[in-house]
Parts: structure tokens; C-alpha cells; sequence
């Protein structure tokens, strides 16, 4: 008994002081990579080496050129007794550290010269796969060209873990409700444009970052090496919730993706259906306003608030507000199609015709509107029908 | 011809004898500062308005940081952030960092040339006046419905256009303003620098602060007006139905970038060069020894200014340009590494076998240099294009410019203040309580800034709000730096204060081996410089 005690001491104070040391590295050691990743295409690890090759080079000149300094400020002090030199030119030495600068510049410049060159993608080099990402106020929608596959991909982390009301996930703001996938092996393009302000999509692990610019489509390639999940975010300031705009890569091998996709196609089609038969029954109104809160709490709350009332000047309220209460029509017209020049998205494409109907539905019965109207799928359907 | 010129003319036509000198000091009260043409008087307006602006962006960076403390939104909602990030930088650049300088100018120049003033005085007055109506303009836009400009500092379209608030027309206005004082006060430099230089000083031997400013000055007037074509077009395409950056209406927003960097470059020279003038006289003071290679500095600075109007596009590398542009923008970066190189080795060089003192100037001087240099290599690395696609618009990016603007620019001009401080007060400043200052600066501003390198490395976008747990506790170290940093300043204020109330009588030159035309002056230098101009040989 006395023996096992004093063996558990000795086990408490060897953690003890391991725990200590490791609180004291903890600051600076806990998870965060201290240097650019690695990656895992081609092009991050060529951009990774040209990284620590420069950063090795201004290292070597920051000690010769600091050493220097401080061998001078060390060893010339006046209260050493140094006296000073009334040297101030020397052509010679000035030519020669102006030429070997530039020879070192030429030397990394061959390198990160090759790189680019080889990255560069001018839209002919085959690509197997073509995506299009297009950014929008403030999620990523992927299409798979080709393919009747597209999705919009939103932030995932809930509203009350940022707010701090709820203990924060492993993926604190790096988490999406549909993650982008994509095969190994395979050339990918990207082809890239916005609907509003400019975004910029970012994976580090592929060294991919693009701008996103509205009414412009930028290209890029890469070809992933390994199967994994990759993360990245926004690196555009795109406005308010430019922080919370991620974005996350699922890489499969090829096989995986062709199987995922093929499934992707089947469940589109099935939706398809499943929304002509909507179109001829009605949803209750407790089933509207249930599937519409939730729509809202995702899509609408970033601006228009949870509450329902906006931030005056920058995005308008709902509640009590004259499109909420006015004719129904108006209101779907403004989901449905956005409001040009504002930061009012089209609706039309990224959400189905119920998510549309129960939408409108809670938002026109939600925080004492209480109009009493519930918008069907089919409204919207007519909607389209007519206006177009 | 006014009245006030001719009596200020008289001396120099010899006619002072019949002259009653008493009317000749400045007038008393408010109004002396108002209506002042001295450009001691302006320069020490341009400083203390400079000052205070640094505290008031200081305190917005004290917001960002205490959001920036801990994941998760806890003091401000993200609008707010971004209205704080984009006033911070607007403040800095067009608040602090540049009226310093034009500050120091006013004092300086005159000084160091034997001028007597500013060439225009009374413009020197408006240059000056219009700037605290630019920012209470640009600060109560924050007070408005919607909030304050909330787009970056770059205020890059569309999102500064289509879909920002109404405060974007007092933005606009208030930029518009913030040109026209830099303009003015960059006429006046090169007017002075032009006409007003003493007998026998040549351009090659006027001190490298002249040569810097004048340098700066053109920039100044070759990009003000770029800067106030692309405020005008964001004004028009918000509020008058233009599409110049609209792609909907046949416009381009990269085409905004390309308008906005080619001021924009040039602008982060503009608030270097006069700092590479400042080093220039300082170290070789402390140092006892004459600056290493004076032509060549002024070759080496009127070629980064060359080069800063053809390397715009290097902030651009992820717009989606063709491969030819990225790599002639990316050749034409790297290539300022080599004057900028030839700046540090010959203030390196100046120090070699000195007979070297650390006063506080000093060791100013010294911080820049060091400091500098890093934040010099971390832009040799972001020009580098393929790299420069990972470190775009990360926090290794606000590392690098902090670098080249906290501990270059500002450090720079706190070492010209503690030098010149006995020039212009006529007392020593309490060499304690501005040791204290410096190495509360130096260690604080390295933990601000340093580790924002490995925050970007990491993968952490600028300009968020909040982030991912794995960047917690580099942010908190950040932070605490970052609030240390705000807090050391106050030091400087009380050093400002207590050298302007009393001390040490200062003598004409008080350091032992400064050189230079302002040194011949009395210590507090006379309300009138030089009525009759000295003889430079």
C-alpha cells in the first residue's frame, strides 16, 4: 500500500512537472503550425520550398548585416575610447554591394520564375473536372460543370457558439454544412466569379487562392495527392461576414468521387420530382412556419437578425416592415430575385420552392406580423411562371 | 503686396534698423495658431495634430485587438470591426503617419536650408487648417445611420460602391480634402527646396532629409490626384449612376485595384522616404562620423521612387492577371530590394568604426534600422509571386506593413522628435523617462507584430472578426503586445510635455556630433529663421 503511494507520488510529481513544462510551452506550441504548410499538390510544395529558400537567404543576410552592426555598435562605443574613422565613400565597395544584391535576386527570382510558369493556367491545359465557385454574401456555391450538380456551401459552426453561448467545436468557423468534393489524381479547374463583391477563394493546402470578381471569371488549376479533409476561408474582405465565409474541400479517391457524384446526379433528379409533387398539395402552416424558422436562421439572420430587426442603415428589418406586411407578391418578387444594388441576394436559385414558400410564411407571421397569410410552394411556382 | 509680407521682407533688404522688433514674435491667444504663417508654428500644429490622431487610431486598434483577445464575438459586432479596421488605417496613413512628416518638414526644411520660412506661408496655413475639418468629417461619418466607411482602407469595389452605406459620401469628401492639404503642403516643400535655399547650397549638399522630402513631395503631387480621380469615380458609381467599376455596366472593379495601387504604392513610399532623410542625420550624429555614400543615398532614393510608379500590381498578384504582367510586376519588386539594400549598407557602414553614443535618438535610429530591415525581407519574400499566393491578404501581411510603418516610419519620427525636441523647445527632454519610452516601444511593438508572421503562415486571413481556436493564443500574445504598445505612447506624451514646460537648458547643439545649418541656430530656435541667410560653403 505505502509502496504503491509513494510510486503514485513520484508518477504525480514527474506529470506535475511535465505539466508545467508543457503549460509553459503551451502558448506558442498548442496545435498551431508555425510555418506555411506543406500541402499537398505539386505547386504548394514548390511554393513551400521557394518560401524557406528565401527565408533562408534574408536570414543569412540578417546575420551577416546585424553582425556587422553589432560588432560596430559593441567594439566602436566612445566610452570604448573608439575614436572615428573619417571614412564616408567608396565607390568600389558601393558598385560591389549593389551588383551582389542583384545577383541574388536574379538567383531567387529563376526559381519563383519556373514555378509560376508552370502553374500558370490559361485555359489550355486539359483539366478532367471543371467546378465553377462563385462567391456570394457570404457562402460558396459550387457547380459541377457538366453535371446537374450544384450546392451552396455555409458556414456550420452555430451562431450561438460565436456569440459564446454554447462551447466551441473542433472547426470553429471551418466547418460547412456541404463541403466541396473533389477526386485525387485528377486535374481540376476552377473557374471562378462572384455575384456581388469581390471574394477570394483559399485552400492553403493546395496554394490556391483566387479572386473571385464579379462579372469576371478567373481560372486556376491544381491536382490533389492525398485523400483528406482541407480547409480554408475567405481571404477578400467581402463585407460584415467576411470572417465567417469558409471554405472545406473534401478530397476522394477517384473511384469515391465518381460513385459520390453519380449518387449527387440521382439525388438531384429525385429532388426534382419530389418538388413537382409538392406543387400540387398544400404545406400546413405549423410545417411552414417550423421549416421556414429554420431557412431564416440560416440564410436571412446573418443581416436582417434573428430578431427580425435588422441593423438600421445598413440592413432593414422585417419586422413590421412594409414588404413583410404588404402584398405577397412584392414579397416573393424580393426573395426570389434579390434587390439590385443592395446586399439582397437572389433567393431564387439557392433555396427550393417549400424552403421559399415557409420563408415568406415565417416572415410574415414572425415577431407580431401576424398577416395570418401562408405562402404555398405553389405560389412561388406561379410566381416564376408569371414573371417570366 | 500684403502688409505682413513687406514687414517680414524688411530685414532682409537691410532695412532692419528702423525696425521695432517686439511686433515680430508671434501674436498671443487661439488666434496666433489660427491665423499663424510661421513654419514653426504649423509644423508644431502638423505634430500635435498628428499626435493626437495617432492615439485616436490607436484607441480603434485597441478595439480590433481587445475583438481579437479571444475567439468569438464578445465587444463588437462584426460591421463595427470593419468600421474600425477601415477608419484605423485611414487614420494612420492620412492622419498620422503623413502629417508627422509634413510637420517635421515645416520645422526642418526651412532650418536646414537657411530659409527664413515656408515659401508660401499663407497656403501653409490652409494646408493645415483643412485637415482637422477632413477628419472630424471622416469620424462623425461613424456616428451616422449604417455606420462609418466599413470597406477597408483600400475601399476596394464593389464593396465600397454598391454596396456600402451613405457615409461613403463623407469618406469621399473628406479624402478629397485629405489631397488637397497634401498637395499643397508637397508644393510648399518643393517651392521652398527650389527657391529659398542659402548662398553656396548646392543641391548635392543640402542633408539628405531635403533631398528625401523633396523626393516625397514629387511622388506626392504625381499620385494625390490619382488618389482623388478613384475617390470621384467610387462617388459616382454610389451615388450618380456611373459604372466605371461596375461589370454589369460594362465597367471592371479590378479596374478600381489597378487606380487605387498605382497611388497606393507610391503612398507607402511617400511615407518612408522622409524617414530614410531622418535616419540619415541621426546616426551618423551618434555615430561621430559623416554618412557613408551621400550620392549614392540620393540616387538610391529618387530610384525607389522611380521604381515605386511601375510595382502597383504587386498587390494584385490574386486578381487574375496574365502570366506576363505577374512576372514583370514580381522582377520590378524585387528589384527595389537593391537601392533599399544600399540604403541599410551604408547607414551600416556610417556606423563602422564610429565613435558611437546610444542616446534616446539613437537608439530610435537603431530599432529602425534593424526592424526595418526585417520588415524589408518579409517584402522581399511577399514579392515573390507563387509565394506571395499564400501569403496574400494573411496576417503575414499586416506583419510586414506594421514592420515598414510602426517600426519604421513612426519609430523614425519619434527618434526625429527626441532629436530635435531641444531645437524646438530649448530644453532637455528627460533622458530616463524616454529610455523607459523606448524599450517599453521596442519590446512591446515586437510582440505586436512579430508573431503575426506565424499567425499568417498559419493560415489566418487579415481583417476578421474572429477565428479558429488553433489561432487563440498567438492572438492573446498579439493582443497584450498590442495594448502594452498603446499604453507606452502616453510615456512619450509625458516626455513631450514635461521638455515643453522646463528642463535642462539646451544648448545651440546639443548633441556633439550633429552637423547641419539648424545647429547653428539658438536653442529654442528664434520665431524668425534666419533673416539673414548664412553662408554655406
Amino acid at each position: 500500500m505505502s509502496r504503491r503511494s509513494t510510486l503514485s507520488n513520484r508518477r504525480w510529481r514527474a506529470g506535475g512537472i511535465l505539466g508545467v513544462l508543457s503549460a509553459m510551452a503551451a502558448p506558442l506550441a498548442s496545435a498551431m503550425p508555425l510555418n506555411m504548410t506543406r500541402g499537398v499538390t505539386e505547386f504548394s510544395r514548390e511554393v513551400h520550398d521557394l518560401h524557406m529558400i528565401i527565408f533562408w537567404i534574408c536570414c543569412i543576410i540578417g546575420v551577416l548585416v546585424f553582425g556587422v552592426m553589432f560588432y560596430a555598435l559593441i567594439r566602436h562605443r566612445k566610452s570604448k575610447g573608439a575614436k572615428p574613422a573619417d571614412f564616408h565613400e567608396s565607390t568600389k565597395v558601393e558598385i560591389v554591394w549593389t551588383l551582389i544584391p542583384f545577383a541574388i535576386l536574379i538567383g531567387m527570382a529563376i526559381p519563383a520564375t519556373q514555378a509560376l510558369v508552370n502553374s500558370d493556367d490559361d485555359g489550355s491545359k486539359p483539366a478532367d473536372l471543371t467546378v465553377q465557385v462563385t462567391g456570394s454574401q457570404w457562402k460558396w456555391h459550387y457547380k459541377y460543370l457538366g453535371t446537374d450538380v450544384e450546392y451552396y456551401s455555409l458556414l456550420a459552426t452555430p451562431r450561438d457558439q460565436i456569440a459564446g453561448k454554447l462551447n466551441k467545436g473542433d472547426n470553429y468557423l471551418l466547418e460547412v454544412d456541404r463541403p466541396l468534393v473533389l477526386p485525387t489524381d485528377r486535374n481540376v479547374r476552377f473557374v471562378i466569379t462572384s455575384e456581388d463583391v469581390i471574394h477570394s477563394w483559399w485552400v492553403p493546402a493546395f496554394a490556391v487562392k483566387k479572386d473571385a470578381n464579379p462579372g469576371f471569371i478567373n481560372q486556376v488549376q491544381t491536382r490533389i495527392d492525398e485523400p483528406g479533409i482541407y480547409r480554408g476561408q475567405c481571404a477578400e474582405l467581402c463585407g460584415k461576414d467576411h470572417g465567417f465565409m469558409p471554405v472545406v474541400v473534401i478530397a476522394k479517391a477517384p473511384n469515391e468521387f465518381d460513385a459520390w457524384l453519380e449518387g449527387e446526379q440521382q439525388k438531384v433528379a429525385l429532388a426534382k420530382a419530389e418538388e413537382e409533387k409538392l406543387l400540387a398539395m398544400n404545406m400546413g402552416f405549423d410545417e411552414l412556419m417550423a421549416e421556414g424558422e429554420k431557412v431564416y436562421q440560416t440564410y436571412c439572420a446573418a443581416c436582417h437578425q434573428p430578431n427580425g430587426e435588422g441593423l438600421p442603415g445598413v440592413f432593414p428589418g422585417l419586422k413590421g416592415s412594409a414588404i413583410a406586411l404588404g402584398e405577397v407578391n412584392a414579397h416573393i418578387d424580393i426573395v426570389v430575385n434579390g434587390k439590385a444594388g443592395t446586399a439582397m441576394q437572389a433567393f431564387g436559385k439557392q433555396l427550393t420552392l417549400a424552403q421559399q414558400a415557409a420563408v415568406i410564411t415565417y416572415e410574415r407571421n414572425a415577431w407580431g406580423n401576424d398577416t395570418g397569410d401562408a405562402v404555398q410552394p405553389s405560389d412561388i411556382h406561379n410566381f416564376l411562371n408569371g414573371a417570366q | 503686396m500684403h502688409a505682413t509680407r513687406e514687414i517680414d521682407a524688411a530685414p532682409d533688404m537691410g532695412v532692419e534698423q528702423h525696425h521695432d522688433h517686439a511686433h515680430h514674435g508671434p501674436a498671443s491667444g487661439l488666434m496666433r495658431w489660427v491665423t499663424t504663417t510661421n513654419h514653426k508654428d504649423i509644423g508644431t500644429l502638423y505634430l500635435w495634430f498628428a499626435f493626437i490622431m495617432f492615439l485616436v487610431g490607436g484607441a480603434m486598434a485597441m478595439v480590433i485587438r481587445a475583438e481579437l483577445f479571444q475567439p468569438g464575438l464578445q465587444l463588437v459586432d462584426p460591421h463595427f470591426f470593419n468600421q474600425m479596421t477601415t477608419v484605423h488605417g485611414l487614420i494612420m496613413v492620412f492622419g498620422a503617419v503623413m502629417p508627422a512628416f509634413t510637420g517635421l518638414a515645416n520645422w526642418l526644411v526651412p532650418m536646414m536650408i537657411g530659409a527664413p520660412d515656408m515659401a508660401l506661408p499663407r497656403m501653409n496655413n490652409w494646408s493645415f487648417w483643412i485637415l482637422p475639418f477632413a477628419f472630424l468629417i471622416l469620424l462623425s461619418s461613424l456616428f451616422m445611420e449604417g455606420g462609418g466607411p466599413a470597406f477597408g482602407w483600400t475601399f476596394y469595389a464593389p464593396l465600397s460602391t454598391t454596396y456600402s452605406g451613405d457615409s461613403t459620401a463623407l469618406f469621399v469628401f473628406s479624402v478629397h480634402i485629405m489631397g488637397m492639404s497634401s498637395i499643397m503642403g508637397a508644393i510648399n516643400v518643393i517651392v521652398t527646396i527650389f527657391n529659398l535655399r542659402a548662398p553656396g547650397m548646392t543641391m548635392m549638399k543640402m542633408p539628405l532629409f531635403v533631398w528625401t522630402w523633396l523626393i516625397t513631395a514629387f511622388l506626392l503631387i504625381a499620385v494625390m490626384p490619382v488618389l482623388a480621380g478613384a475617390v470621384t469615380m467610387v462617388l459616382t458609381d454610389k451615388f450618380f449612376g456611373t459604372d466605371f467599376f461596375n461589370a454589369a455596366g460594362g465597367g471592371d472593379p479590378v479596374l478600381f485595384q489597378h487606380i487605387f495601387w498605382f497611388f497606393g504604392h507610391p503612398e507607402v513610399y511617400i511615407m518612408i522616404l522622409p524617414s530614410f532623410g531622418i535616419i540619415s542625420a541621426i546616426l551618423p550624429t551618434f555615430a561621430r562620423k559623416k554618412l557613408f555614400g551621400y550620392s549614392s543615398m540620393v540616387y538610391a532614393t529618387a530610384s525607389i521612387a522611380g521604381l515605386s510608379f511601375i510595382v502597383w500590381a504587386h498587390h494584385m498578384f490574386t486578381t487574375g492577371m496574365p502570366l506576363f504582367g505577374e512576372l514583370f510586376f514580381m522582377y520590378c519588386t524585387m528589384l527595389i530590394a537593391v537601392p533599399t539594400g544600399v540604403k541599410v549598407f551604408n547607414w551600416v557602414a556610417t556606423l563602422w568604426r564610429g565613435s558611437i553614443t546610444f542616446e534616446v535618438p539613437m537608439l530610435f535610429a537603431l530599432a529602425f534600422l534593424v526592424l526595418f530591415t526585417i520588415g524589408g525581407f518579409s517584402g522581399l519574400m511577399l514579392a515573390i509571386t507563387p509565394a506571395d499566393f499564400q501569403y496574400h491578404d494573411t496576417y503575414f501581411v499586416v506583419a510586414h506593413f506594421h514592420y515598414v510603418l510602426v517600426t519604421g516610419a513612426i519609430f523614425s519620427i519619434m527618434a526625429a522628435a527626441y532629436y530635435w525636441l531641444p531645437k524646438w523647445t530649448g530644453h532637455m527632454f528627460d533622458e530616463g523617462l524616454a529610455k523607459l519610452h523606448f524599450w517599453c516601444s521596442l519590446i512591446s511593438v515586437n510582440l505586436l507584430f512579430f508573431p503575426m508572421h506565424f499567425l499568417g503562415l498559419a493560415g489566418m486571413p487579415r481583417r476578421i472578426p474572429d477565428y479558429a481556436l488553433q489561432f487563440a493564443d498567438v492572438n492573446k500574445l498579439v493582443s497584450i503586445g498590442g495594448f502594452a504598445f498603446g499604453l507606452s505612447q502616453l510615456i512619450f506624451l509625458a516626455v513631450v510635455i514635461k521638455c515643453i514646460r522646463g528642463g535642462e537648458k539646451a544648448p545651440a547643439k546639443p548633441w556633439e556630433g550633429a552637423e547641419g545649418l539648424e545647429w547653428t541656430l539658438p536653442s529654442p530656435a528664434p520665431y524668425h529663421t534666419f533673416e539673414t541667410p548664412p553662408e554655406v560653403k
